[in-house]
This record gives structure tokens, C-alpha cells and sequence, in this order.
């Protein structure tokens, strides 16, 4: 017994340290604990969700690797948007998990279409070889791509008298790797012409005259000088080793954000304080621990979702919600257990033991068999709000299991209650005695 | 036990409102929402009070956005419709929406999905459907491998799917009705609570299946031989406060939702109540009841099994 009331009063000690720390907000950190902010989903603080298609299908290389310098390239690329704590990565997508994808997150920026034109100003490079089967002619990847340029430069051609002419040359440096797979294309391939790609159109088709080591490259397409500037300019900030396409964009301005965020909470405040009132009233003591139970629940929660961190959505919070109605459901089930065994003349201390013995079977089974809805929409969900709903309805099962039982018979066996009439009453339930 | 005892009015009471459903989804059918169709929407608030709606439409008409349509939200503020808008396309329609400054509005949300992500949303919600339905009937018929008499458990399964199939229907309906007439769509988050209503409804004929098994497990322990639609009578009844309560809290939460909560789950939120009152009435009055239908039409076979 003793034991049991020390385990309470730990348990009653780490649930308000664990409530502390989740109570501690953006500004206001709990006193005592490092702050850790909860991580807020765009649909709540604002914001942009891109979301483009990579083309991979002319990629001779490593489509991982080419992925990796994508991701790299459009983070570059949003960095100098100037967007606080950006999202860029890349995304198994399509029904066969086979499409690459890349997800850009910008909080805070609700200017669509300025994201946009920032990403989709980086140019993509690629150098193909020319084939010819017959009459018909076609481009081969040669796995060379913007994503081992190094730099870019721009010069102006030399005329035949040794002046500087107004024909604008680009000059690609490439990096190591990409000097050697240069170095090695253009030596078995000498006379033949190299076929040079931007934004997936031909911009020059230079024959290859000799094999070049130094990893050095030059364009000579006709560009005006300004277009030049401006595509070198492109080109240094990083060149896609892969076209993209926007298949999807989500922008959330922070007004509507705010107002989801004030509503969610104040919709699970009154979800709280309706399903503790019912607890109490039909349920009577047992319905109190209870609550108090649901208490911990509530702050056990919100300290996973700053821990792992979950980033929370407005579908996020509305599983919260709903987690709230459902994590009683182990309670009811023990209780109303209980109520049987009271009835079938057992005492009370058995009866409560009894209660928590025979519910289990029920609470675990039904629990599971949300577990499996939960996980399934996390992996099949397809969008990040079904995989927010789907990741916080699992954790809320999981935690509601610990708080429902454990923490519930704990408390209830702390009180140590014997069988006596008032005692009785506090475990009835309902409008009767 | 009445619930067992009339369950033929019960049965017959679901069977209309399955009928009504179906029907006003063969005369309606359901809404989709962008994420399934692919598309675009805006959601923008005029600052000075909205223009007229009929000016809306013909800003965008004329500036070629075709197949738009346009819906009031909030006091000053409308939702516009449109099929997938490329980057030019959406730069434009913002041009002309503020009617050259004359219309000052805040783009409170844009959406966009184009067909490719909508055609796989289909698919994705199809499968996850399908695995959340064989995932629930093999749990199921594993939970209650032991009980064979005088039901064998796949009969339990088979149930729990008619009244998961029973659950589905409600909401359906009332989203083709709400579709006709508020215009309510039909996204990944509807089928998202479509699963939902499915594990809590599992959740509660599994509770009265679970206590039919331990019923049937002490009966047989004393040796007695209660009738099966007894077993059945007293299980439902001993579980009936705790599936109407853990609905009820459950109803609650969502209740503060609806109410309080987020304009962009409202719909959700509903789709839920409605599913969660329809799984916990067909656990109590429709799938207990099954089973002693079960169990009556195998009947002549039983017997003769005692026979041999």
C-alpha cells in the first residue's frame, strides 16, 4: 500500500513536471526547463507547400545522388529567398513509392508565386551526345550534368584581330568528378558533336575536337550579354542535374493560420472540459482520477509532440481533440467493469482489481484495431495532413493506453478505499444511488 | 433482452436509411474536392467589402479562366473555384481579381493540385481503404479463433464487415445530400474520417463480441446451456452503457470541435458524428443481433451435426 501511494505521488510529481514543460510556449518558457517550442505546421503558422515532380528518365546516373544535388541546389536556392527555417526534401512519391519528388516548405512566405519563380529560375544543365540511327536524331545522357559544375563564368570571344569581341562565352568549371567524366566523354568521343542542354532545349552543339583534362567548358550559344550575365549568374547559384515541374502548392496566409491555431484551441479546451464534466457526473470518484488521468494524458502528449517533434496541423490538433473523447474509453470500460463485479457482491477492493483484470482484454484489442487504422492512413495517407492526423491519433492510443490503466489504478488503489457504504456510492454511477 | 427480441426493427430501420443513402448517391452522387480531381482554389477576403459574385465570375471569364465557380465565405470573402492554374495562369487571375486596385483583397489560401498528385490521392485512398477493411476482418477472425460454437468466427468477421459497410453508408449519404445542397466535397480528409469511423467502430462490436466470448466461455465453464440468443441479450446489455458512453465523450470532443473549431474541419468533424452514432447504434442494434440470425439460420445443419 505504501508502496502503491509513493508510485502515486511520483506519478502526480512527474505529471506536473511533464505538464510544466508542455505548458511552456513561444515566448514563454517554463521556468526551469529549456525552452522547446512546439513545431507548428504551415496550415497553422502560414506559409507555402510546394511540391515539384523530378523527370529522371534521361538521368544515366545515380537517381539517389542526383536527388541529393537537387535538394541541395533548391535549398541554395530558397536560402537566398531569404525564408526562415525552410523544408526542402526530396519524397519517394506515386503509387509505386517510384516518383522522386521534392517538397519545399516555406514558412512564412505566402507569396506563391515569388517562391516559385525563385526556384524556377535555376536553370538545368545537361550534356548529351549526339546519335544518329538512319535519319533520325537523338540526344544520349551522358550522366554529365549541372550537378558537378563547380562555377561559371562569363567571357567575351576574342575577334581574329585579338580584341575582345560583344559575343559572350560561358565558361564551366567543373569539379573534380566532373572533370573526369568530362575528360573521359570527350576523349572517346572525339568528332563527335557533344550536344549542350539548358532547360531541356539545345542551346549549342560544339563537335568535340580533342579530349579535354582540365574540366573546362565553354558555351557559345547566341546569347545577348545580358542573357549571358544572367544565366551564369543562375548557374553559380547551382544548375539542376534534373528538370522539376510544380505538381501541387499549398499557401496558407498567417491570418486564416492564426485563426485555425486560437479555434483548435479553444475547441480542445471545451472538448476537455465537456468530457471531464460527463466523468464526473456519471462516474462520480472513479470519474474524478479519472480526469485526472486525462490531465496527464493531455500534458504526456504535449510533451511528445515537442520532443520528437511532431509538427502540428490543423488535422493534427483535431486527432488531439478526438484522442481526448477516446482516451477515456479505457476508463469507461474498467469502470463499468468494476460496477459489474460490485454488483455480483464482491468488495470493493476486489472488485476495483477485478475491474482493471477483465477490461484489459477489450481495451487491448479495440486499441489495436485503432492502432491499425492509425497506421495504415500514416503510410497510405498520401498527403502530410492525413500523415499528421494518422501520427498524432497513433501516439494519442499509445499514451491514452499508459494514462488509462497504469496511472488510473494506481491513484484508485492509492485512495485505498474500503467497502462501506459512501465508499459504494462514490463508485455507483449514474443519477441513482 | 428487446434489442435482440425486435431486432427485425432495427434491421428493418437500417435497411431504409441504406436505402435513402444509396439513393441520394445514385441522384446526387458525391462532390469531389481538388485533391481528388486535381484543381485549383483561392480562398480571398475583400478588405472593402466583397464585389458583387456575378462580377467575380465575369472578371475571370474574360481574363479566359474557364470552368470557374465562385462561393461566398465569411462576411466579405469568397472561394474560388477553378480547374489546375499554372504559375501564369494564378499570377493572372490575382491581376484581375483586385480589378486594377479597385478590389483590394488578402489571399487567405491557395491550393493548388494538379491531376497527376489527384489521380494518385484516388488510388493511395482506395488502397488504404481496402487495407484498413482486410486488415480490420483478419484482426478480427484472429481475435475470435477460439470461439467456434455455435458461430464459427468467421461469421464474426462477416459481420463486423456488414456493419462496417452499414457505418460507411450513413455518412456517404449525408454527403451526397450535404453536397447537393451546401456543396460539401469530398477530400482525403472525408476519407480519412471514413477510416476513423471504421477502427471506432470495430472497436465497439469487438467490445460486445469480446464479452459474447466470455459469456459463452463461463457457460461452458458451469456447464450450462443458456441459449445463444441469451448469451447474446445479456452481452449487449452488459456492454450497452459502456459503448453509448465512450460514444458519448467521444461525440463530446467532437461536439467542442464542431463548434469551436477550424473552419477547414468542420466538414470532417461532422462526418465523424455522423459515423461514430451510426458504428455505435449498429454494434448494439444491428451486429449482435446478426449473430443470432447466424446462428438460427445454421440451425438445421447444427442439429444435424448433433446427429451423427
Amino acid at each position: 500500500m505504501l508502496g502503491t501511494r509513493l508510485f502515486a505521488l511520483f506519478l502526480l510529481i512527474v505529471g506536473a513536471g511533464i505538464g510544466w514543460f508542455s505548458a511552456g510556449w513561444w515566448g514563454v518558457p517554463a521556468a526551469g526547463l529549456p525552452q522547446m517550442p512546439y513545431k507548428l505546421g504551415l496550415d497553422l503558422a502560414g506559409g507555402t507547400h510546394l511540391l515539384y515532380q523530378a523527370d529522371t528518365t534521361n538521368l544515366a546516373g545515380d537517381v539517389n545522388e542526383a536527388m541529393a544535388s537537387l535538394r541541395e541546389v533548391v535549398e541554395r536556392r530558397v536560402n537566398l529567398f531569404g525564408v526562415s527555417e525552410p523544408l526542402v526534401q526530396v519524397e519517394k512519391g506515386g503509387v509505386s513509392g517510384q516518383e522522386q519528388r521534392l517538397v519545399v516548405e516555406l514558412p512564412g512566405v505566402t507569396n506563391v508565386s515569388d517562391a516559385v519563380a525563385a526556384i524556377g529560375a535555376t536553370p538545368v544543365l545537361e550534356f548529351r551526345l549526339e546519335q544518329s540511327t538512319g535519319t533520325t536524331t537523338s540526344f544520349a545522357p551522358t550522366g554529365l550534368t549541372g550537378q558537378y559544375l563547380e562555377n561559371a563564368q562569363l567571357q567575351f570571344a576574342q575577334s581574329a584581330s585579338g580584341g575582345l569581341t560583344n559575343t559572350p562565352i560561358i565558361v564551366l568549371n567543373f569539379n573534380p568528378e566532373g572533370a573526369e567524366m568530362f575528360h573521359d566523354i570527350t576523349s572517346k568521343n572525339v568528332g563527335k558533336p557533344l550536344a549542350i542542354f539548358l532547360d531541356g532545349a539545345l542551346i549549342s552543339n560544339p563537335v568535340i575536337q580533342e579530349a579535354i583534362p582540365n574540366g573546362v567548358a565553354t558555351i557559345t550559344g547566341s546569347f545577348t550579354p545580358e542573357e549571358a550575365r544572367e544565366l551564369v549568374r543562375n548557374l553559380n547559384f547551382g544548375a539542376l542535374p534534373v528538370p522539376i515541374e510544380l505538381v501541387s502548392s499549398q499557401t496558407i496566409g498567417a491570418s486564416l493560420g492564426d485563426t485555425a491555431f486560437a479555434q483548435s484551441i479553444m475547441a480542445g479546451i471545451w472538448g476537455f472540459i465537456f468530457t471531464a464534466v460527463f466523468l464526473i457526473v456519471w462516474y462520480r470518484l472513479p470519474g474524478l482520477i479519472a480526469v485526472v488521468a486525462l490531465l496527464m494524458y493531455v500534458a504526456i502528449s504535449l510533451a511528445v509532440f515537442k520532443l520528437i517533434p511532431v509538427t502540428l496541423t490543423v488535422a493534427g490538433l483535431a486527432a488531439f481533440i478526438l484522442s481526448i473523447g477516446m482516451a477515456v474509453d479505457a476508463n469507461i470500460l474498467i469502470f463499468e467493469r468494476t460496477k459489474e463485479e460490485l454488483e455480483s457482491g464482491k468488495p470493493l477492493p476486489e472488485a476495483i482489481k477485478e475491474g482493471f483484470h477483465r477490461a484489459w482484454s477489450s481495451i487491448r484489442d479495440s486499441n489495436f484495431s485503432s492502432i491499425i487504422t492509425g497506421v495504415i492512413l500514416y503510410w497510405l495517407g498520401g498527403t502530410a495532413v492525413i500523415k499528421g492526423f494518422a501520427l498524432v491519433f497513433v501516439l494519442g492510443v499509445l499514451i491514452s493506453m499508459f494514462t488509462a490503466t497504469t496511472v488510473t489504478r494506481t491513484f484508485l488503489t492509492s485512495l485505498g478505499l474500503a467497502h462501506s457504504k459512501v465508499a459504494n456510492f462514490l463508485f455507483g454511477h449514474g443519477f441513482g444511488k | 433482452m428487446w434489442i435482440v427480441k425486435h431486432r427485425k426493427v432495427f434491421y428493418t430501420l437500417s435497411i431504409i436509411i441504406t436505402i435513402v443513402s444509396i439513393a441520394a448517391l445514385l441522384v446526387w452522387g458525391l462532390k469531389f474536392g481538388i485533391d481528388f480531381k486535381g484543381g485549383s482554389l483561392l480562398e480571398v477576403e475583400y478588405a472593402n467589402g466583397a464585389p458583387a459574385q456575378a462580377d467575380v465570375i465575369e472578371v475571370l471569364e474574360e481574363a479566359g479562366i474557364e470552368g470557374v465557380s465562385v462561393r461566398p465565405t465569411g462576411e466579405s470573402g469568397y472561394i474560388i473555384r477553378t480547374p489546375f492554374l499554372s504559375q501564369d495562369e494564378y499570377d493572372q487571375v490575382k491581376v484581375v481579381l483586385a480589378h486594377g486596385g479597385q478590389w483590394p483583397f488578402e489571399e487567405k489560401r491557395f491550393d493548388s493540385i494538379g491531376p497527376v498528385i489527384g489521380e494518385e490521392l484516388q488510388t493511395k485512398s482506395v488502397w488504404a481503404i481496402v487495407a484498413v477493411l482486410v486488415a480490420i476482418a483478419l484482426f478480427i477472425m484472429f481475435a475470435f479463433r477460439k470461439v467456434s460454437k455455435p458461430v464459427s468466427s468467421w461469421k464474426y468477421g462477416l459481420i463486423t464487415l456488414i456493419a462496417l459497410a452499414h457505418d460507411v453508408i450513413f455518412p456517404l449519404g449525408a454527403f451526397a445530400v450535404l453536397g447537393h445542397f451546401a456543396r460539401a466535397e469530398v477530400d482525403t480528409l472525408f476519407v480519412t474520417a471514413i477510416l476513423v469511423i471504421l477502427g471506432f467502430s470495430v472497436h465497439d462490436s469487438i467490445v460486445v463480441f469480446d464479452r459474447v466470448r466470455e459469456n459463452l466461455h463461463k457457460n461452458q465453464e458451469k456447464n450450462l446451456k443458456e441459449p445463444f440468443e441469451e448469451v447474446v441479450g445479456r452481452s449487449v446489455n452488459q456492454t450497452l452503457s459502456r459503448s453509448i458512453n465512450t460514444s458519448l465523450t467521444t461525440v463530446l470532443a467532437l461536439v467542442a470541435l464542431y463548434i469551436f473549431g477550424p473552419e477547414i474541419t468542420r466538414y470532417f468533424v461532422l462526418t465523424l458524428i455522423i459515423g461514430i452514432v451510426a458504428g455505435t447504434y449498429s454494434s448494439i442494434f444491428i451486429g449482435s443481433p446478426l449473430l443470432v440470425s447466424a446462428e438460427k439460420m445454421q440451425k438445421p445443419e447444427s442439429a444435424e451435426k448433433g446427429k451423427k
